[in-house]
């Protein structure tokens, strides 16, 4: 096959694109290696942290976090798909309400997360009386990421073809269950993505958590007790505590490992659960 | 021809009285402020294959859309006139506001232009309406589902891979796919909004062969744009045409009569056309 110069031209800027997008992770990953691998071991996964974090692991900052992670996408996901739903069905023809309300999401979508950190303290830590707990950070988190989980899921849902609407309207199928069997599980992959982008931007907050969720480090007893976040404890490690940059790049490390397990099940989740079960 | 069709009676003495099934009065359509379809008026005769014929955008979809009320899901579309399916002594009057729209969609099956079986198994695809319209004894889902897809011919070809994906299937496939979809809920009328374009010639001739058998069970109304095809497998014809940019119809009438002996000069000229 030939080709053009301009096209080789254009081929190599994208492999030099792509290839800085992924040299700038490997360094970054590789600095974080460095630095932390060395006291990764499972120990530090399973020990209480010690002398503000210099010593001992993270046990209590793991299981926190995974708890105010499980408040924010369990509230999240099925508020956020129902607000999809009924943005997708009701609002199509491109009326004045829905444009308002897509407007007033991208809005949110862009806000600082400070912004989400003082409304949440504001709202659920103070005036629903929850202070400084697992469940206030949670749900501060779950406002956070709703705005862009209901956009990439309205998208899908906008993307699945029309034919499918139609034909299942044909058949004299109520909308639920058209939605139920045909539309949702087709959707399944934006619906992962949105998941995904979700639990990527809740594992990496730091600054919406410090006034919801709080930052001390023992083990929490119940949703009501506050709990430190992963990324608040290497905030806290880098910035106020001399000598835990160490321990701060392995709690980053285990990070990066539960986002990206995370954002695994996330996937696998969707696919099962919307394609298999409701398919068969 | 089909023995058990009314088409054949143009042939001698008429031997039985055309039935109506649908009776369609001054319908009109139109989307938003703008009409697309004005004073249409005609019987859909039982049992019989109507083809609808007539050039792009004089409004076949719309009219068809307007029969199983699927125009209810266009934002501004506006259905007026009279509309009744016709049952013995009794009728329903389908442009009723409050009429049971899922019920009449069982009765009056729709078919498009581009196959769209849904993104399931091929069993989940003829299971779906029928759970949802409350059937659930396995027996019965399983026997309803051969007796459908032997319907279409199908049978043959998918009865080892029943749980494979229907968007497997080829597209001529597909589309008797989806006639066996909407027949597996046993309506009394098919729509059928051209079911062939999308396919190969082949395949076409499958599905028209298919459709052709269908004749004298159900009444059909099928939209085509290939006036041999109409001409094939049609009982009557309806032939629409465009006026001061608003569609009607402006001959109906036994497909042979319309095609071998047209009254109206729109319509001659638009045959001609065809064999020129
Ligand atoms: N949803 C809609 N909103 C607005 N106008 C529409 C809509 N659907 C169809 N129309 C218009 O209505 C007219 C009739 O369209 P329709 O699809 O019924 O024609 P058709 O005879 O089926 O054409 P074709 O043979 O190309 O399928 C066209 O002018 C079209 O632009
Ligand atoms: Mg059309």
């Amino acid at each position: 096959m030939h080709s053009v110069p301009g096209d080789r031209l254009f081929g190599l800027a994208l492999w030099g694109a792509a290839l800085s997008v992924a040299a700038v992770f490997a360094w970054l990953f590789v600095d974080l290696a460095r630095l932390g691998l060395g006291a990764l071991s499972w120990d530090f996964i399973t020990t209480a942290p010690e002398n503000a974090g210099r010593d001992g692991g993270i046990a209590s900052i793991l299981v926190s976090t995974l708890l105010i992670l499980g408040v924010a996408v369990g509230v999240a996901a099925p508020v956020g798909l129902g607000a999809a739903v009924w943005l997708n069905t009701y609002t199509r023809a491109g009326g004045g309400t829905g444009r308002r309300i897509r407007l007033a999401l991208d809005g949110l979508a862009g806000m600082p997360s400070i912004v989400f950190g003082l409304f949440g303290n504001a709202f659920f830590s103070v005036y629903l009386g929850l202070g400084f707990s697992i469940l206030s950070g949670g749900l501060t988190l779950a406002a956070m990421i709703l705005p862009v989980f209901i956009r990439t899921v309205e998208a899908g849902l906008g993307a699945v073809d029309d034919g499918w609407r139609r034909g299942a309207a044909a058949l004299g199928l109520t909308q639920s269950a058209a939605l139920a069997h045909v539309i949702l599980p087709a959707a399944a992959p934006a619906i992962g993505a949105g998941l995904m982008l979700g639990i990527g931007r809740a594992a990496a907050e730091t600054a919406a958590l410090i006034f919801t969720s709080g930052y001390v480090d023992r083990m929490p007893e119940s949703l009501s007790d506050s709990g430190r976040a992963l990324a608040v404890h290497i905030y806290d490690l880098s910035m106020n505590v001399a000598g835990g940059d160490t321990h701060a790049a392995a709690s980053a490390l285990v990070l990066v490992a539960l986002v990206a397990c995370a954002n695994l099940l996330a996937v696998a989740l969707s696919r099962r659960l919307l394609t298999r079960r409701l398919a068969l | 021809m089909n023995p058990h069709t009314l088409g054949c009676i143009e042939a001698g003495t008429p031997c039985c009285v055309p039935v109506p099934h649908l009776s369609i009065e001054n319908l009109a359509v139109s989307y938003g402020d703008t009409p697309v379809l004005s004073d249409v008026s005609l019987d859909i005769y039982k049992g019989c294959i109507t083809a609808l014929i007539g050039p792009s955008g004089c409004g076949k979809t719309s009219f068809l859309n307007a029969l199983n009320r699927l125009t209810d899901l266009i934002p501004g579309a506006r259905v007026e006139g009279r509309l009744r399916l016709v049952d013995g002594a009794n009728s329903l009057d389908l442009l009723d506001p409050g009429l049971d729209v899922r019920a009449l969609r069982r009765r009056v099956g729709m078919i498009f232009q581009r196959p769209n079986p849904f993104p399931l198994s091929i069993r989940r695809n003829l299971e779906l309406p029928l759970r949802e319209h409350g059937m659930r004894r396995a027996d019965a889902l399983a026997h309803k589902i051969e007796t459908a897809l032997s319907d279409v011919g199908l049978w043959e070809e998918v009865r080892d891979r029943l749980d494979a994906p229907a968007l497997a299937l080829s597209g001529g496939q597909q589309q008797r796919l989806c006639i066996a979809r909407a027949l597996v809920l046993e309506p009394e009328i098919l729509l059928m909004d051209e079911p062939c374009s999308a396919l190969d010639p082949i395949a076409s001739g499958v599905v028209e062969e298919m459709i052709q058998s269908l004749s004298g069970r159900y009444t059909v109304v099928i939209v085509t744009h290939n006036l041999a095809q109409a001409r094939r497998i049609g009982n009557y014809a309806a032939f629409f045409w465009m006026r001061e940019r608003i569609g009607q119809l402006v001959e109906f009438g036994r497909c042979r009569q319309i095609f071998d002996a047209p009254v109206h000069p729109a319509t001659a000229a638009y045959i001609g056309g065809m064999r020129g």
